[in-house]
């Protein structure tokens, strides 16, 4: 349960509202949300991580469509509102998470196989073949990698008994999460809509990022027979309305109107509308995407091309994508490693109590480097070390490393779009450090920039929703609810940089062929 | 120069005998150590041990540290930590009220502003984060010293600079603004520090009560007043997150 922030000086006056339903990795929430773009209210419920085996990690899915139930009827309660004042409800979720199903039962055949899930690492080599990783890049815009859903399909099919069969009889549903609670949502076995949207099938290594269509031919070679795929639709559109489940009661009627993988619902709900815009997200990891407009660009530079959003049948607007493994992560590890400090905001105190690095360099390459590296073979360090540095120092290298780790990531956008991050939109709960802002803004070389509301994704999900319904006119509208809460700008000058970079990228050179096969 | 109070010396004595190892003492150890009368080492102990310095096991009756030794250490609440607890709350204040949201606390006489939240419009505003403000003149200043001792004893001694004609200066005047301060709950600062500026702020309190730092909106005076006054749906706002922000630092409702 969460408090959601209420004032008593502004009412939120009358309906009608959106409902945004943020089918998360740990938890399932829905925030219902005013025509500003302001909280109502929130309710949300954490569900059960499932560990078989080392690497492998599921959700139970039926525990999900529960929780989902739950907290949309939690939310409207605590809001105080009727079905008459839901005007939409949309959807945002984990990405990549996989999901079997029965059309029949409507029960899953195997609890779902997570984003994090490795358990295909050995499948996903073996359909590269001599080609390698980038086997589908051209088509999927994604490397052959364990993240994906279209592997972990044939993974369920191949070891679940008996379920290549009914899949091939048409008994079989696969989906991502969208797919599943959208299913759920418009009645389920009672003629439940089986879809998902452009965002979230542009992860499954399955669908073609130019056509929008399943790709027949990467379908067979991955062992996905077409039967149980569902039908890619936009992600803001009206997919079907409500009936199912206990919310059939009440919120029976209410169109399901949206859908979007949650770094593209945040994109989405920062309103990078435009080319070149950019959001990045901060928690443990940090997720970057960038608008490239109507054009999938093929990323040599270790990036993936992801579809940004597609409203109605307007032309879809494409994204690169960057993520960085170890972020906020690194702070944790000071923190409950390290006890170096006592909570994560206290990094902020120590490394502020020093000018600079002292020196020190900080690669958090804990499990390999991700992008624009991709090494697996990369293990952390600590470079530069001399007496003359203390804890402070290191504090501050940490923060740096999350800024160094952003930029290198912001070339390799320049490298393969041509266009250049011109202002950062940036969310999560990092941005509450000043500091790393601050140093942000520095290494960037361009304006960060934070919104005043947080939540970012599943606003994202409701704007979408509110324009496929008419509560919303355009995306001008959704701009003109934006609101700046804090803005860094650049106070680093050129050579500084450059010369700070150097020896971060020196750094990052240490970390590689660490392990040995 | 002046005696010392014996029984604090011998308070202390006490404290670094028992935090000389993980072992627990008896009263008779204690008081031998020392060099004490039982009768007076047991005074001293049973001070502390309400005080919550010390505790006594039940079943052998030996004493150790007690866990108020330790909070005393770590009851200084980080300025960041701070900011982070406040930041959703202080967003949805600058929204609801469409001012910009400040966040305020006591260093090295006046008010160090460890957070701030632009005005929802899309004006050109730069951060303001590191700033210091005046303790006797701004809204976020009278609330420091109406509830943090420190903070009163400060703004009495310095020179209190009238930077306009509506500046409160005598410390007479002061004590009594600060009185309503408390009697309200909140403070003003009704173009005392700038012309044409307009502040109102209320205190944040930890789990302990303890005033931690000053939230407030500041804004122009056509805006945030009405005929003179603040607009009371203003400091509605402005108590309201002052409250949000106690209970996420575990400050029970009051």
């Amino acid at each position: 349960m969460t408090d959601a922030p209420t004032t008593a000086s502004h009412s939120h006056g009358e309906g009608p509202f959106i409902a945004a339903l943020d089918q998360g990795t740990t938890s399932s929430r829905c925030i219902i949300f005013d025509r500003d773009g302001r909280i109502v209210s929130v309710d949300q419920k954490e569900h059960e991580q499932i560990f078989p085996r080392p690497g492998w990690v599921e959700h139970n899915a039926t525990e999900i469509w529960r929780n989902v139930q739950e907290v949309i009827a939690g939310a409207i309660t605590k809001a105080g509102v009727t079905r008459a004042d839901i005007q939409a409800i949309g959807i945002t979720n984990q990405r990549e998470t996989t999901l079997l199903w029965d059309r029949k039962t409507g029960q899953p055949v195997h609890n779902a196989i997570v984003w994090q899930d490795t358990r295909t690492d050995a499948l996903c080599k073996e359909l590269g073949r001599n080609v390698g990783q980038d086997r589908f890049r051209r088509e999927t815009g994604l490397p052959l990698a364990t993240y994906f859903a279209g592997p972990k399909v044939r993974w369920l099919l191949d070891n679940v008994e008996g379920l290549r069969e009914r899949a091939e009889a048409g008994d079989i549903l696969f989906g991502t999460m969208d797919s599943w609670v959208i299913w759920n949502l418009t009645g389920g076995v009672n003629g439940g809509r089986h879809v998902t949207d452009v965002t979230n099938a542009s992860r499954t290594l399955l669908m073609n990022l130019h056509s929008m269509e399943w790709d027949e031919r990467i379908c067979s070679s991955i062992g996905v027979p077409p039967q149980v795929l569902p039908e890619i639709r936009s992600s803001a559109e009206v997919y079907g309305e409500v009936r199912g489940g206990t919310l059939g009661e009440l919120l029976r009627g209410v169109p399901v109107a949206s859908a979007l993988g949650d770094q593209q619902a945040a994109l989405f709900g920062q309103t990078c509308f435009d080319e070149g815009e950019a959001k990045s997200t901060y928690g443990t990891g940090t997720f970057m995407l960038i608008n490239t407009a109507h054009k999938a660009i093929n990323s040599y530079s270790g990036l993936i091309t992801t579809v940004g959003y597609r409203i109605g049948d307007q032309q879809a607007v494409y994204a690169l994508e960057g993520s960085i493994a170890v972020t906020g992560a690194l702070v944790q590890w000071m923190r409950d490693q390290m006890g170096l400090i006592s909570t994560a905001a206290e990094i902020e105190t120590l490394a502020s109590s020093v000018e600079d690095n002292g020196g020190a360099y900080f690669v958090p390459a804990f499990s390999g480097l991700f992008a624009p590296y991709w090494r697996s073979d990369a293990r952390g360090v600590i470079a530069g070390l001399s007496r003359y540095v203390t804890k402070a120092h290191i504090a501050r290298a940490v923060l740096e490393a999350t800024a160094w780790q952003t930029k290198e990531i912001a070339d390799a956008m320049k490298k393969d779009s041509g266009v250049e991050v011109s202002a950062l939109k940036v969310d999560g709960g990092m941005t509450a450090n000043n500091l790393l802002m601050q140093t942000l803004a520095d290494v960037l070389d361009a304006p960060v920039v934070r919104p005043m509301v947080a939540e970012t994704t599943a606003l994202g999900a409701a704007y979408a929703a509110g324009l496929a319904t008419g509560f919303w006119p355009d995306v001008h509208a959704l701009r003109a609810n934006w609101r700046r809460a804090a803005e860094w700008t650049p106070a680093m000058d050129a050579e500084t940089r450059d010369r700070e970079y150097k020896l971060w990228l020196k750094a990052v050179q240490r970390t590689m062929g660490w392990l040995e096969d | 120069m002046a005696r010392n109070i014996q029984s604090l010396e011998r308070a202390a004595a006490m404290l670094r005998l028992l935090a000389g190892g993980e072992r627990r003492l008896g009263l008779s150890d204690i008081a031998s150590s020392l060099g004490l009368a039982k009768g007076t080492a047991h005074g001293i102990l049973r001070t502390l041990h309400e005080e919550g310095f010390v505790e006594q096991d039940p079943a052998s009756g030996r004493y150790q540290l007690g866990a108020e030794l330790l909070r005393l250490g770590n009851s200084y609440l980080d300025v960041h930590e701070l900011r982070s607890r406040a930041l959703v709350w202080t967003d949805d204040l600058a929204r609801s009220s469409g001012e910009s949201a400040y966040l305020g606390v006591l260093h090295q006489h006046g008010v160090l502003i460890v957070h701030h939240v632009f005005r929802p419009d899309d004006s050109r505003q730069v951060l303001e984060v590191g700033a210091m403000q005046p303790l006797h003149s701004t809204a976020l200043g009278k609330v420091l010293s109406a509830y943090d001792p420190v903070a009163h004893s400060e703004a009495l001694e310095a020179e209190r600079k009238p930077y306009t004609a509506r500046t409160v200066s005598s410390a007479e005047d002061f004590e009594a603004v600060l009185d309503l301060t408390r009697a309200r709950g909140y403070a003003a600062d009704i173009e005392e520090t700038w012309e044409g500026v307009a502040s109102v702020a209320a205190p944040i309190h930890d789990r302990r009560h303890m005033p931690v730092g000053a939230v407030g909106v500041t804004g122009a005076v056509e805006r945030v007043c009405r005929a003179g006054e603040l607009r009371p749906e203003l400091v509605a706002a402005v108590r309201d997150c002052a409250r949000a922000v106690s209970r996420d630092l575990g400050a029970g409702r009051f």
